[in-house]
């Protein structure tokens, strides 16, 4: 059997799902497109179920990508009862997507979660009457706090195994006369929905289903022509808004008659937005929590990383060791598996996973909305949208979980153009680079030179990219969820399935590279490397040598420093590279190609073309800056 | 009068969103249809985006939008 979860988005869908699911719940598409769901297998009644947790949508409207999936596997053989998550403290709104779902004739459950907050609110709901009411059961509960979920998901297996649909809901005579007409007309229609379902969504004018209903039979195009004339007529409005309104103020009647307001408690919580979000005030705990947030990802996976990196330099050491030093092709790709999965393990890990925790966090507290709200006017004079700044800062500690942070853009465009820019964000290896040359050998304002620089050359990136890429949405419209305290279970249940995708996907990939750069560097075409990049070094004023490590920094950009020195011959850099050459290298490093975890992930969540636009684009810039930055630094050295 | 020049705290009722088809369909999804009653909570600094609360729910909408919704004072 399998159960559907849906609900409108902040609904708390998720929470309840995780307070279910296992460690192996898998993250999918739904074929042909981006729209994820995720499915987890669990005990109940002594059967084993799948729960499938698919992506929160406000209405069935079909008017995006994922609202278009949902109706289609609600309403596919696949799921055997639907659970509409419903929001307790704002019924109202929840309900208009229950009365779609009760259009569609499945079987169905209401979850009424978030009855803790409801309460807080002085809200009193009976749900006798509800259930009633919709004629599906319905079932009180907190997911946050693991109540009401035993008897939910048992209720939920029996209506699934009686196959129990409830009854349609009932509009004005108006639109009834009107679907009376035209259900018996899509008899013959092959589709996912239903005679009356199918005559709802028809005369909304939902263009899929009216362009796949017309193919198959021709002549019902002039009949709803004309019967969406007949509504327009009666009413004023096009059919859609009529059938909206109708869903509203039923909506609207039946919270009328189960809910009673009481008196609110004002806590904390309704005056955090005063603060978080002040003029000033949220400007300044903003970086405050940032920083704070930065903090401890950086100093947790500087602890976590040291020993690692000991461990696995100790391990490359003893092997190479027990071969007596040889240089033989075998020894030469065994270290470079070793690198590649010290890559991974050492590098890439001690910074994802609190990343991801951390990140968890800030979404499930209600956070990130928040951010998106403040930053919104300064990133629209970039041409961008407040969301874009979450990848952003994300960037600035490991562009890979930044490229992943990129999904909470619905606009493609956006996406593009956000996961380009936190590509160019300079990510804490490249830190490494600048703290390691720059800060060290001429000191920390220069070093801090390039970061304004860095920060400067994005924003100009940004207008030109969103000037080159057309505009299509026309700016915020952003629900700002109520604040809430994360669940373990959640926090630690996301992070884990965004670093399991980063495992399976990403790190195969980096491993390959680094054996295949093994043989490169065995066939010892360190000449050649060099030869090939000779150009750009020899425009940039830089020694013939940094090809290599250039090339190797795509693998991992701290590669970029350590190599610099094996291939100079010296660690003690200012005596082999003037002050503008360090400069110039460092920037160069700072923004060109993405590393080859980064690109994986982005060819991953935007595909191959996006993965070379942004290496091409990256370089072009790196080249730019660096050649900029070389003419200014002659003027003042 | 437009949603934009509601001052802070007042309450307004929707009377038309002018504009394209997408965004209508969004201020749908959030129930900020024609006839609701929405409040101005505040207004982001530098021309930022404006806060409302519909039905208890804060939404954020862009100065873009807002300018679009016609609204009349209730009273």
């Amino acid at each position: 059997m399998r159960i559907g979860l849906i609900g409108q988005p902040n609904c708390g869908k998720s929470t309840l799902f995780n307070q279910v699911a296992g460690y192996k719940a898998e993250t999918g598409n739904f074929v042909g497109t981006t729209v994820t769901y995720t499915e987890s297998k669990v005990r109940l009644l002594g059967d084993v179920v799948d729960v499938v947790d698919l992506p929160g949508t406000y209405t069935l409207a079909g008017s995006n990508p994922a609202e278009k999936e949902v109706i289609k596997y609600l309403t596919s053989k696949d799921v055997d009862v639907v659970v509409n998550v419903l929001d307790a403290s704002h019924l109202t709104h929840g309900l208009s997507l229950t009365i779609e779902l009760l259009e569609l004739e499945v079987p169905l459950v209401i979850a009424l979660n978030m009855m803790d907050e409801a309460d807080r609110l002085g809200i009193r709901i009976d749900v006798n009457q509800l259930e009633e009411i919709l004629g599906a059961p319905v079932i009180p509960m907190i997911a946050s706090k693991g109540r009401g979920i035993q008897p939910l998901f048992v209720k939920a297996y029996q209506i699934g195994q009686s196959n129990r649909i409830p009854e349609q809901p009932q509009y004005s005579e108006a639109i009834e006369g009107i679907l009376t007409v035209l259900t018996p007309k899509l008899e013959n229609i092959q589709s996912h929905l239903r005679g009356r379902a199918l005559a709802i969504k028809l005369l909304e004018g939902d263009k899929d289903i009216v362009d796949d209903v017309v193919a198959q039979a021709p002549e019902i195009e002039s009949d709803l022509k004309s019967l969406q004339k007949v509504s327009k007529h009666q009413s004023g409005r096009s059919a859609e808004w009529v059938i909206d309104e109708e869903r509203s103020n039923k909506a609207h009647s039946i919270v009328n008659r189960v809910l009673q307001q009481g008196k609110r408690r004002i806590s904390l919580r309704d005056r955090l937005d005063d603060i978080l979000l002040h003029p000033f005030w949220g400007y300044v705990l903003l970086i405050a929590i940032l920083y704070l947030f930065f903090q401890l990802v950086y100093s947790l996976g500087g602890l976590i990383e040291a020993p690692l990196m000991d461990l696995f330099n100790s391990f490359e050491a003893w092997i190479t060791g027990i071969f007596g030093g040889s240089q033989s092709l075998l020894v030469q790709v065994f270290i470079g598996l070793i690198q590649g999965i010290s890559g991974g393990i050492a590098i890439v890990l001690p910074y994802l996973a609190p990343f991801l925790i951390g990140l968890g966090v800030l979404e499930d507290v209600g956070y990130l909305p928040r951010v998106a709200f403040l930053m919104d006017s300064l990133m629209h004079k970039l041409g961008l949208h407040g969301k874009s700044i979450v990848p952003f800062i994300l960037g600035f500690g490991c562009n890979v979980p930044a490229i992943m942070a990129t999904r909470i853009l619905e606009d493609k465009r956006e996406r593009y153009i956000s996961a380009a820019l936190s590509t160019m964000v300079p990510c804490a290896a490249r830190l490494a680079v600048v703290f390691g040359l720059v800060a060290y050998y001429l000191g920390p304002v220069v070093a801090l030179g390039i970061y304004l620089f860095n920060l400067f050359v994005i924003a100009l990136t940004a207008m030109l990219l969103s000037k080159l890429v057309p505009e299509t949405s026309p700016g915020l419209i952003l629900e700002m969820p109520v604040y809430r305290i994360p669940t373990l279970r959640t926090v630690s249940n996301k992070a884990w399935w965004r670093i399991r995708e980063f495992v399976v996907e990403a790190w195969p990939l980096l491993i390959v590279g680094s054996i295949v750069l093994a043989i490169f560097n065995y066939l010892n075409i360190a000449i050649y490397l060099n030869g090939l990049v000779r150009p750009l070094s020899w425009a940039l004023g830089l020694p013939n040598e940094v090809g290599v490590p250039l090339i190797f920094g795509v693998l991992r950009k701290e590669l970029s420093l350590v190599m610099l020195g094996q291939a100079l011959g010296s660690m003690e850099f200012s005596q082999v590279l003037s002050p503008i050459q360090m400069i110039t290298y460092s920037v160069f490093v700072v923004f060109y190609m993405p590393c080859m975890a980064t690109m994986v992930v982005i060819r991953k969540e935007l595909g191959r073309r996006a993965m070379w636009h942004i290496a091409g684009l990256t370089t072009l810039i790196a080249t730019l800056a660096a050649l900029f930055t070389r003419g200014i630094a002659e003027l003042i050295f | 009068m437009r949603l934009l020049e509601t001052p802070i705290g007042k309450t307004v009722r929707i009377v038309e969103y002018k504009g394209g088809k997408g965004v209508g369909h969004k201020l749908r999804q959030l129930g900020l249809t024609p006839g609701k009653e929405v409040s101005v909570l505040r207004q982001a600094p530098m021309g930022g985006p404006m806060m409302i609360d519909i039905e208890g729910r804060s939404i954020a909408l862009g100065r873009g939008i807002a300018a679009r919704v016609q609204v009349e004072i209730d009273y």
